[in-house]
């Protein structure tokens, strides 16, 4: 054997370490979830019912899946379009050096962490939410039911508007790329045929690009699925039938931030564990289907 | 003539305002975010801020010096294990991930990429706490090594891929081994690139919560050894932050002072970096 061949089974052996956690990851998961499945039966994935007490035991995760799709769907609904805006400023409008900085700022969104958000969003951020988009939306549409619930700021609407924030550094700078790469050509046609710049960006870029916005925004969508503490601070951590959706001003919780709130509380001979462990395998699911399109999807769009 | 001028006058006004509010809207969050940590932080900084335990709930006295040490305790470890396999997974992929025999492999790397950290976290739980019957300090290191190999295995990719191929190609004329035209050739040309990547994973597992719940749990005391609960800066403002304590709340704004400062400085010296090449 010479050393080339030694090198590669060296790298070959640590690389191989990536593939034997993600399987460990699976494989234990999904054996931790067993007992509660067991259990359960098929009512764990479609009930709303979640009781810890010894002699009691009830786990339906309905709520919280539920709960991850709403924020995450907020986050998208809100964070994609100002995601867009972002890109296009910095496509179309700036110069060189106030798009330099200007994506700085905007990477630096990304850098801070989640728990930081988190803690600004429990004393400042949900307060502004309260005061100038709930308070307003309940007293003029109160009527309607998703308005209908008495706003407190930590609720669906503030879970899926802090991630809005969180998700804009990836989802912009993944459009910015993605408008950056389309031909010059196709504006200068528009151009030349008496379009504007309104023209060349809904007809040419939008249009010539739309598959890789798309994989943008499955990109922040799988970031919002997956994140947890921010989330986990704002949501009001009601849980069982209350943790349902039922208008965007009641507390609610999510698959990750249900998890981080009753881990360390749940009794380890109870079912408990194995139940939030069930929650983290689903939460693995969606983020893993989540990222797989995303990825296919850019990755074809680059090539 | 003129509606269809003032038509589209209109249209690029509003593409503009558009684009230039979504800016602004996004930039808010990041001003208020940074202002209001230096402004609540900054009051709970002192000279036993760095210095003491936390002392008792509700205690407006002590410091989070348990949780500053913590913190750099994990990260050191979680760098030493992490940094090694995820350099070395990159340049694996560099060199053989384009074969199909390696598919597997920089497939589970893309995934381990996506999972959210608190997966992570729960499979720690089931695999060294629950065994040890311990929350520990090498649960917490490890939780975040494995946060960290994805990254450093993707940068360190990236970064090796964009060397010229004619560096490698020269390495290769001279008749040197592979291997070692790819450690000192190769990866000396990326060694910006490589470096970076490591300090972005670093600024990262720095500011990680959520494995963390469920590894190391959080303690009040010093380190005690690597099989005891430690304390971490994120841990610290997680349990602290919606306590109804004033005292215990300043000390969350001021570990989030610190932690904020760290991942910052932590980027923008990539950044800058990045820049003088």
């Amino acid at each position: 054997m010479n050393e080339d061949e030694v090198f590669y089974l060296f790298s070959l052996a640590v690389a191989s370490i990536s593939l034997l956690l993600l399987a460990l990851i699976l494989v234990v998961l999904v054996q931790y979830t067993l007992p509660v499945i067991k259990e359960m039966g098929f009512d764990y994935f479609i009930t709303s019912s979640w009781n810890p007490v010894f002699g009691k035991e009830r786990y339906g995760i309905l709520p919280y899946f539920l709960g991850t799709v709403l924020t995450s769907f907020i986050a998208v609904l809100v964070g994609v379009p100002i995601s867009f805006g972002i890109a296009l400023f910095l496509t179309e409008y700036s110069n060189k050096t106030l798009k330099k900085y200007l994506s700085i700022m905007i990477d630096l969104l990304a850098a801070i962490p989640s728990v930081i958000y988190g803690l600004w969003g429990f004393f400042v951020f949900r307060n502004f939410i309260l005061d100038y988009i709930e308070k307003p939306l309940h007293n003029y549409f109160g009527k309607i039911s998703i308005f209908s619930a008495t706003p407190t700021g930590l609720d669906f609407l503030s879970g899926g508007l802090i991630l809005a924030i969180m998700i804009i550094p990836i989802v912009s700078s993944v459009t910015r790329e993605v408008l950056e790469l389309v031909p010059t050509e196709i504006k200068e046609g528009i151009y030349a045929i008496g379009g504007n710049r309104y023209d060349v960006i809904v007809y040419g870029s939008i249009r010539y690009s739309k598959n890789g916005i798309l994989g943008a925004i499955l990109l922040g969508l799988g970031r919002a699925v997956g994140e947890t503490m921010a989330v986990s601070m704002v949501i009001g951590n009601a849980t069982g039938e209350n943790a349902l959706p039922r208008s965007l001003f009641s507390a609610g919780q999510t698959l990750s931030s249900l998890i981080a709130n009753e881990f360390n509380e749940a009794n380890p001979t109870s079912l408990h564990p194995n139940a939030l462990v069930g929650a983290g395998l689903v939460l693995l699911m969606m983020a893993i289907v989540v990222n797989l399109g995303a990825r296919a999807i850019v990755n074809k769009y680059k090539r | 003539m003129i509606s269809l001028r003032v038509k589209k006058k209109v249209q690029n006004t509003f593409l503009f305002l558009f684009a230039f509010l979504s800016t602004i809207i996004a930039i808010i969050p990041l001003f208020s975010i940074i202002f209001e940590v230096i402004k609540n932080g900054i009051e709970a900084i002192n000279l036993d801020f760095f210095i003491q335990l936390p002392g008792p709930l509700g205690e407006s006295i002590g410091g989070i010096a348990n949780a500053i040490q913590g913190t750099l305790i994990l990260v050191t470890l979680a760098s030493i294990i992490g940094v090694p396999i995820g350099v070395i997974t990159g340049i694996y992929l560099y060199e053989y991930g384009k074969e199909k025999k390696s598919t597997l492999i920089s497939f589970s790397v893309d995934l381990l990429y996506d999972l959210p950290s608190i997966v992570v976290g729960i499979f720690v739980y089931i695999t060294v706490v629950s065994p040890m019957r311990s929350f520990s300090a090498l649960a917490g290191a490890l939780a975040l090594a494995i946060v960290m190999i994805p990254i450093i295995a993707k940068t360190t990719e990236e970064s090796l891929t964009l060397v010229p191929p004619t560096i490698s190609e020269a390495g290769i004329a001279l008749g040197i081994p592979k291997w070692k035209n790819i450690i000192f050739i190769v990866l000396n040309s990326a060694k910006n690139g490589v470096l970076n990547g490591i300090v972005l994973a670093v600024a990262r597992i720095t500011g990680e919560t959520a494995p963390l719940i469920m590894t190391c749990l959080g303690s009040n005391f010093w380190f005690s050894g690597m099989d005891k609960p430690i304390n971490s800066l994120t841990l610290l403002i997680w349990r602290y932050a919606m306590q109804p304590y004033p005292s215990a709340v300043k000390k969350a704004w001021g570990a989030a002072f610190l932690l904020l400062l760290v991942a910052l400085a932590l980027n923008l010296l990539v950044k800058s970096g990045g820049e003088r090449k």
